[in-house]
């Protein structure tokens, strides 16, 4: 074996067929020792860490955070033997000559590269990730043995990605007899030298296009039953797809759908762009909609005069023992949500069919912008906290959220959440319940507005509030009871301290 | 594996003496029995609900080799669940958290003595002298689990949750029968499960079976606290021993992250089935730290300051800090066990890297032990679909 392996994503749960690279915990360079942790995965069933296969030296990671990645396909590779001095060509490029290289039948059967070397992977002579040559679909040749194996000569060669298809397979064209069977062996059969049906589709039948053309257009985003296919019998074909997406702009870079959803917008040539919803998005999206169309939702609104709350928080700021603690609006909201939750515990519940679970602790969500998206980590038990404690915790949940290593234990088992929509430069919103809570509470801009202040029209500082809750478990008065609340602390923090604890 | 007979509890309802009782209230649950504490303390010995008492008197070589176990279990574990994640092996079912339970248990037998695993009883396994390996060629899907149950006394892995109880009550009935019972060197059975399985009709049928035919059984509940995501206060509200009451026979909550304790308790209950007293049962009180099996999330149902509670009454650290405090074992033990660890769990990886694939005819091997014409047919026929292909090497 060469010094240089590659690591396949392994079926981490019993059928699973992709998962999603969560966080690199290694990069380029690193030297690492066997079993280290270095990527988080996140499948169907649960988020886990891969330990490194072998020690060595990380060579190349193949697909960034975010990517989905199928069970199987290579995602990193590492020198094994990092101190062997520098790597000769031959070495590099050990998984293409220790395996077989495709067959002259199999390459004269697909198109070739067009000249401006597109490197969408999977083209043959293209380009692939790891420096090897892509023999026809994915990164080239697999290391592991294929699920069906050719038959001998004398027994038909059938085309093993179209069983059901009648065997057309030239005399021409019989499948190599491939020590390690390869990918591309299925494909090249159907191909066949028959004469070509330019134009036509099937009648009836399915679309014709080859595995890597069907990923091309996925990736772009075009309907392959909206084709007409150029290629042999009516089959849709590369440029058929490229011509449909872009025309000129080749929109296809390799990692396309690996690239997390890209800050501008690019748009092919009719003018709209296709993100596959997945990750966090799908999460959101999943949750939001569940939780608009199960809880009935309620939002209340209360527009406050914080000044004497920004005034308490001035004085806190000058304390010495204060001084490294980052004190913002939102602490003290966070802490009125929670003395206002003591007094009213039904606020902090959940609807569980035939029963409402009350509960006794708060985890204290904060819903935070990502750059992964939407998240909503929580402060667990955060009613027992004192402020100063309640202070650091919301800076460290802040700040893990900011660099996405929030950890998934953080993200579940919220009770109340906060969402701070004033950090937009926003007055307020009708929140959307995480699902399993109750209430949700919008935290806007605090500005400098006119409001009668003792009798008098003077510039204050005022936010508004919006509470929204689950009609179910809460009523009215009880909303908005503790609505009230919440706004009476943020009016006079001092005086509702007195008068509550 | 032989540990001589160091662990002959006392017998005898003689109520223990106050301050003993009083030490294990102290340690938290005063139903728990329990002789080392979460610190690494000592306790002299222990009460069970029905007042027997329960104490160990290990050599200081018998301490290190349990400690040596439970290190050496822990590690070889760790490396399974590392080799499932890199795709070597199908799933793993890890016992992280749960050695003294099955160290401790798995001492406690005699050579005589048979045991039914579920399929997270690698530390047993262990204990009964069976190659780590065995169980990894299951899970890596090239073999059934290659042990012989009848030369190591240990049944084959179970996953039917709870099933493997019925087949324990009925091997321990045929003890009975084959009169193996009444004395000293009798035959005694264990069956383990968790606490999950109790929710099973299949474990309460064992349960009922062994009571009234006075079955050689010990029945071992490994309380992990989870049925995968479901939590105990979902399959029980009594404390799980309790139950054995029901049934007629005694029932003992033991510390299974104390290993004497669970060692004194398995020792007394296995000879109590041998000389004819009839089945128990032992809830062995633990927590499984890691996932049900690899393909589970656990931060999805539980939450974390649960996990770091239990991690402080871990079943190793406990160990060491009473090596330690009693002056039993150094740093250098501790550095070389570390190291044995570390040299085996490689080894182990080696081997599971290159365990060859099975042939697939060899499928119709062991179906019937003198062969039939009809498979033979099969076989055949099997053989010339095989030969078909390239590459085959027939």
């Amino acid at each position: 074996m060469s010094r240089i392996k590659e690591f396949n994503l392994p079926d981490l749960g019993e059928g699973l067929t992709e998962g999603e690279i969560l966080a690199w915990l290694v990069k380029v360079g690193d030297v690492i020792e066997l079993n280290q942790p270095i990527v988080e995965v996140e499948t169907a069933k649960a988020a886990v860490e891969i330990p490194a296969k072998w020690a060595g030296q990380v060579r190349a990671i193949f697909h960034p955070e975010g990517t989905t990645v199928e069970v199987g396909t290579p995602i990193i590779s590492i020198d094994t033997d990092p101190g062997a001095g520098p790597i000769e060509e031959s070495t590099t490029g050990a998984p293409a000559d220790a395996l077989p290289t495709p067959s002259a039948a199999s390459l004269a059967a697909v198109e070739i590269a067009p000249e401006e070397g597109m490197v969408e992977p999977g083209l043959i002579g293209g380009a692939a990730p790891g420096g090897r040559t892509a023999v026809l679909v994915g990164y080239g040749p697999r290391t592991t043995a294929a699920k069906r194996r050719p038959r001998k000569a004398g027994v038909p060669a059938q085309a093993t990605a179209a069983p059901a298809a009648p065997v057309q397979a030239a005399p021409a064209a019989p499948v190599q007899a491939a020590p390690a069977p390869v990918a591309p062996a299925p494909v090249v059969a159907p191909v066949s030298p028959a004469p070509a049906v330019n134009g036509n589709r099937p009648a009836g039948g399915a679309v014709l296009a080859k595995p890597p053309v069907r990923r091309l257009a996925r990736d772009l985003g075009v309907d392959l039953g909206t084709l007409t296919g150029s290629g042999p019998l009516g089959s849709i074909t590369r440029e058929d797809v490229q011509r449909a997406a872009s025309g000129a702009t080749a929109a296809a870079e390799p990692l396309t759908v690996a690239a997390p959803v890209p800050a501008v917008a690019s748009f092919g040539a009719d003018r709209e762009q296709r993100i596959p919803v997945k990750g966090v998005r799908k999460l959101t999206a999943e949750n939001m909609s569940r939780s608009a169309f199960t809880a009935p939702h309620v939002t209340e609104f209360l527009t406050v005069d914080v000044t004497r709350a920004m005034k308490a928080l001035d004085r806190l700021r000058t304390r010495r023992e204060w001084r490294d603690v980052r004190v913002s609006p939102l602490l003290l909201v966070a802490k009125a949500v929670l003395l206002a939750a003591k007094r009213y515990p039904m606020v902090n519940s959940t609807w569980a069919g035939d029963e409402i679970v009350v509960k006794d602790y708060v985890n204290l969500g904060i819903a935070a912008a990502t750059e992964r998206g939407l998240i909503v980590p929580n402060i667990k038990d955060a009613g027992r906290l004192s402020l100063r404690e309640l202070a650091d915790a919301m800076t460290e949940l802040v700040q893990t959220a900011k660099t996405g290593k929030t950890s998934p234990a953080n993200m579940s088992g919220g009770t109340f959440t906060i969402t701070n929509v004033g950090v937009f430069g926003v007055d307020t919103g009708t929140p959307i319940l995480p699902p399993g809570e109750s209430a949700i509470l919008a935290f806007g801009a605090v500005r400098e507005m006119p409001w009668v202040h003792k009798g008098k029209v003077k510039p204050r500082l005022v936010t508004t509030l919006g509470l929204s809750f689950d009609h179910r478990i809460i009523d009215g008065e009880l909303g908005s009871k503790f609505l009230r609340d919440v706004g009476d602390f943020l009016a006079d923090p001092e005086a509702a301290l007195l008068a509550w604890t | 594996m032989a540990k001589g007979d160091p662990g002959v509890p006392t017998r005898g309802r003689r109520a223990a003496p106050r301050s003993k009782q009083a030490a294990s209230a102290a340690a938290g649950d005063p139903e728990l029995v329990q002789l080392l504490t979460a610190e690494g303390e000592r306790i002299e010995s222990a009460t069970g609900p029905d007042g027997t008492e329960y104490r160990v008197d290990f050599t200081d070589e018998e301490y290190r080799g349990l400690y040596r176990d439970l290190v050496l279990v822990r590690k070889l574990d760790a490396e399974a669940t590392a080799l499932q994640r890199q795709g070597e092996l199908g799933l793993w079912a890890s016992l992280l958290g749960q050695e003294a339970a099955q160290v401790g248990s798995g001492r406690a037998l005699r050579t005589q003595d048979m045991a039914f695993p579920t399929y997270r009883e690698h530390g047993v396994l262990y204990c009964r002298g069976i190659d780590p390996i065995m169980p990894l060629g299951l899970f890596r899907g090239v073999d059934q689990g290659g042990w012989d149950p009848n030369e190591f006394k240990f049944n084959m892995y179970t996953i039917v949750i709870g099933a493997q109880t019925l087949h324990a009550t009925g091997y321990a009935m045929g003890v009975a029968i084959d009169g193996k019972t009444g004395t000293d060197d009798g035959e005694a059975v264990i069956a383990y499960f968790g606490d999950g399985a109790t929710s099973q009709g299949d474990v309460n049928e064992a349960f009922v079976w062994a009571s009234v035919f006075n079955a050689p059984l010990v029945f071992f509940c490994q309380n992990n606290q989870y049925a995968i995501s479901e939590p105990l206060e979902r399959q029980t509200r009594v404390p799980l021993y309790r139950r054995a009451g029901g049934y007629g026979f005694p029932g003992v909550r033991v510390d299974g992250n104390d290993v004497l304790a669970t060692y004194a308790v398995t020792r007394h209950a296995l000879d109590n089935a041998r000389l004819g007293q009839g089945p128990s049962l032992i809830e062995a009180y633990t927590y499984r730290m890691g996932a049900h099996t690899t393909s589970d999330d656990p931060t999805r149902y539980r939450i974390a300051s649960e996990v770091e509670a239990w991690q402080a009454k871990d079943p190793i650290a406990r160990m060491k800090a009473f090596l330690t405090k009693q002056q039993i074992a150094d740093e250098s033990f501790f550095t070389e066990i570390d190291e044995q660890a570390r040299t085996e769990s490689v080894h182990l990886r080696e081997r599971v890297l290159n365990m060859p694939n099975p042939e697939p005819v060899t499928m119709f091997d062991h179906v019937y032990p003198h062969g039939s014409p009809e498979l033979d047919v099969q076989r055949a026929q099997f053989t010339k679909y095989m030969e078909s292909f390239e590459g085959s090497a027939h």
